[in-house]
């Protein structure tokens, strides 16, 4: 079923999408030239448009889960080369990867130190940009632009460069092969979007909000915490899910900072799996579905707020 | 930063009465901001000391020649100094006129912007293209939409390595195409391949980000404009164009600076596709990586000034954009 449908997604997808423009529109104008008194003719559609619709999306969410798909069903395959021959899993499919992943190696603490790690990425990082973006949003005072420009700055600096200078700092502050120091370095990489982000979102929130705190004597923070951190749930959730995958996903950090195997986490657990004498394929898809798993997880929480988040965020600043 | 900070301050308070002095503005400005650069001071902390003296570090190694064999380290309980020397710009020279510059910099160069270009390209366009299907009144769209987001949800290292399977000779994808009787290129080993795969990943991880904030664009659009628009006889073609395109400016114009400052820096897909191979799709990014940490010696100045230049051809592009941005949005009012 799958391979049946892939390949028209292969060449449908690269014409068909920034035509749909065209292919979408002209259906609903048709309606409009007759009878131009129509209210809302956009929302009229032929079946064909109809159809057409469906068809796009579908094949735009084949490919899209395409490759999500194809790792769980290789992690289920319990030779080492035999995403080699994906076909021949059908006849010997079984969960033997997992229950090895699971029993036989690490998994569980790696598990637990990503965890700690992207866990506390997200509290520190949501709550250092909150603050910042608000008060970026809501006083004006000197060097806030400059401080705006400074975050965008950076997020221009490719952060592979950095890694050694971060590295002797880590080692003079005592914060290698800790979860600590590893937590700075992620918030120092998210919090710059996340700032930017959430200012966006601050700044739908009416003013007016924050004046009648203060009438009732709050002080700024009190406003900012006990009133418009509540409001700004979205854009909350949105950082959230960023610093926390930004933190599960990372690779190059974790593998240079944390250095005593009890301190791995999984992203750098993985890589144990796949060395110079050791291809153990089979286990890498199978440890690396296990942490898609608690990602999706996060991501199917916050995925109702994601587009009210983003906008916010995008559209304002 | 910090500084940066200071500075902007002795210039904020603009002058009503008699300027006072330089220490009671200090003070004046600190009774008045105190509560926002208490609220910025944890930011500024982490960024500096992670970021800006990381940055500064840089920046003078890049003026010396060190390398793994003379910056001062530490073995056992023996501390061994600091023994490279400061050599100005001579690695600056070296890396953009020296010999061989065209195989170690331009060519790398030519193919980051052009990589920068078309992935941000396609982004856009695809994205812009799903959101407006997914603007559309339809049964089952909070699904699709789901469906479409989920690339972003899943880290970048599993679904590289997915791909990595897919792209592989006789993986999923040579095998679709084997099907329908098209050419299998080799697409992790032959150069022109090698960039088509690199893009193709770059794409399929991007698009959800655009998607996803184009779409928040497009509801943000008020649905008045397209009734005044179709009562003023506009074509569809003529609604996306004056209506629609304008709407997202200021959500576009943010994606796409964004989305250029990440494609230019994207490090982990062609690192994580192709590992130490494929000299010829590496970017920037990944080249730096490759001189600072690839091989031995490690050579620090060399990967720093790398590093350097990146910033600053990004620097400079986006003081461009938001001149470019500032012109045209007074041109159209």
């Amino acid at each position: 079923m799958t391979t049946a449908t892939a390949p028209q997604a292969g060449d449908h997808h690269e014409a068909g999408t920034p035509m749909t423009v065209t292919t979408e529109r002209p259906t609903a104008a048709a309606p409009a030239a007759a009878r131009p008194a129509r209210v809302r003719p956009r929302g009229e559609r032929g079946p064909l448009g109809t159809a057409l619709l469906h068809g796009a999306l579908v094949l735009a969410s084949l490919i899209a889960l395409f490759p999500v798909v194809y790792i769980g069903f290789v992690s289920l395959g319990p030779g080492e080369m035999d995403y080699l021959h994906p076909g021949d899993i059908f006849g010997k499919a079984s969960l033997a990867n997992y229950s090895k992943v699971l029993g036989d190696t690490d998994f569980f603490s790696w598990f637990g130190n990503s965890v700690i790690v992207a866990g506390g990425t997200t509290v520190v990082g949501v709550l250092v940009a909150a603050s910042t973006g608000y008060a970026v949003s809501r006083m004006r005072f000197p060097g806030h632009r400059q401080l705006m420009w400074t975050l965008l700055l950076t997020q221009m600096f490719p952060i592979a460069v950095l890694i050694v200078p971060m590295y002797t700092i880590l080692a003079s502050l005592q914060l290698l092969d800790s979860y600590l120091g590893l937590i700075l370095v992620y918030s120092g990489t998210t919090v710059p979007y996340c700032a930017w982000l959430l200012k966006g979102y601050f700044d739908t929130i009416p003013v007016e909000i924050d004046e009648a705190g203060r009438v009732d004597g709050l002080s700024p923070f009190g406003t900012f915490w006990r009133l418009i951190m509540p409001l700004a749930r979205p854009g909350l959730a949105v950082a959230a899910f960023y610093s926390f995958l930004t933190a599960w996903a990372e690779v190059a950090f974790a593998s240079t900072f944390m250095l005593s195997s009890g301190k791995y986490t999984l992203a750098v657990g993985l890589q144990t799996f796949v060395s110079e004498h050791d291809h153990q394929w089979n286990l890498m898809a199978a440890a690396a579905v296990l942490i898609a798993l608690p990602a999706a997880l996060v991501f199917y929480l916050v995925q109702r707020h994601l587009v009210t988040g983003l906008t916010a965020g995008a559209a304002k600043s | 930063m910090a500084v940066a900070v200071q500075g902007a301050t002795g210039k904020g308070s603009r002058g009503r009465e008699p300027r006072p002095g330089f220490v009671q503005r200090l003070r004046i400005s600190y009774s008045k901001y105190w509560y926002a650069y208490a609220m910025i001071a944890p930011v500024v902390i982490v960024l500096g000391v992670l970021v800006g003296y990381p940055l500064v570090q840089g920046v003078y190694y890049t003026l010396t020649d060190a390398n793994s064999l003379n910056v001062g380290r530490q073995i056992g309980v023996n501390h061994i100094p600091d023994s490279f020397r400061f050599v100005g710009f001579d690695n600056y020279a070296d890396v953009l006129w020296g010999p061989g510059s065209y195989e170690r910099f331009w060519s790398h160069f030519v193919w980051t912007v052009a990589w920068t270009a078309i992935c941000v390209c396609l982004h856009y366009s695809i994205g812009l293209g799903l959101a407006l299907l997914l603007n559309q009144k339809l049964r089952g769209r909070g699904v699709y939409r789901m469906l479409l987001i989920l690339p972003w949800a899943v880290p970048t290292f599993v679904t590289v390595f997915s791909w990595r399977l897919m792209l592989a000779d006789g993986g999923a994808i040579n095998g679709i195409l084997g099907t329908l009787g098209l050419p299998e290129p080799a697409w992790l080993s032959e150069p022109l391949a090698q960039k088509a795969a690199a893009i193709i990943v770059n794409t399929w991880v991007g698009v959800p980000f655009m998607m996803i904030s184009l779409l928040g664009g497009l509801q943000s659009i008020p649905g008045e404009l397209y009734e005044a628009a179709e009562m003023d006889g506009a074509s569809a073609w003529q609604q996306f164009r004056y209506v629609t395109l304008p709407g997202l400016r200021n959500v576009s114009s943010t994606v796409v600076l964004l989305g250029v400052i990440w494609t230019f820096n994207q490090f982990a897909v062609i690192f994580l596709l192709f590992g130490a191979g494929a000299p010829d799709a590496q970017i920037l990014v990944t080249w730096a990586y490759r001189l600072g940490f690839g091989q031995m010696p490690r050579d620090y100045a060399q990967s720093a000034t790398y590093g350097v230049l990146l910033l600053s051809i990004l620097i400079v592009f986006t003081s461009f954009y938001r001149r470019w941005l500032a012109r045209t949005e007074q041109a159209n009012g």
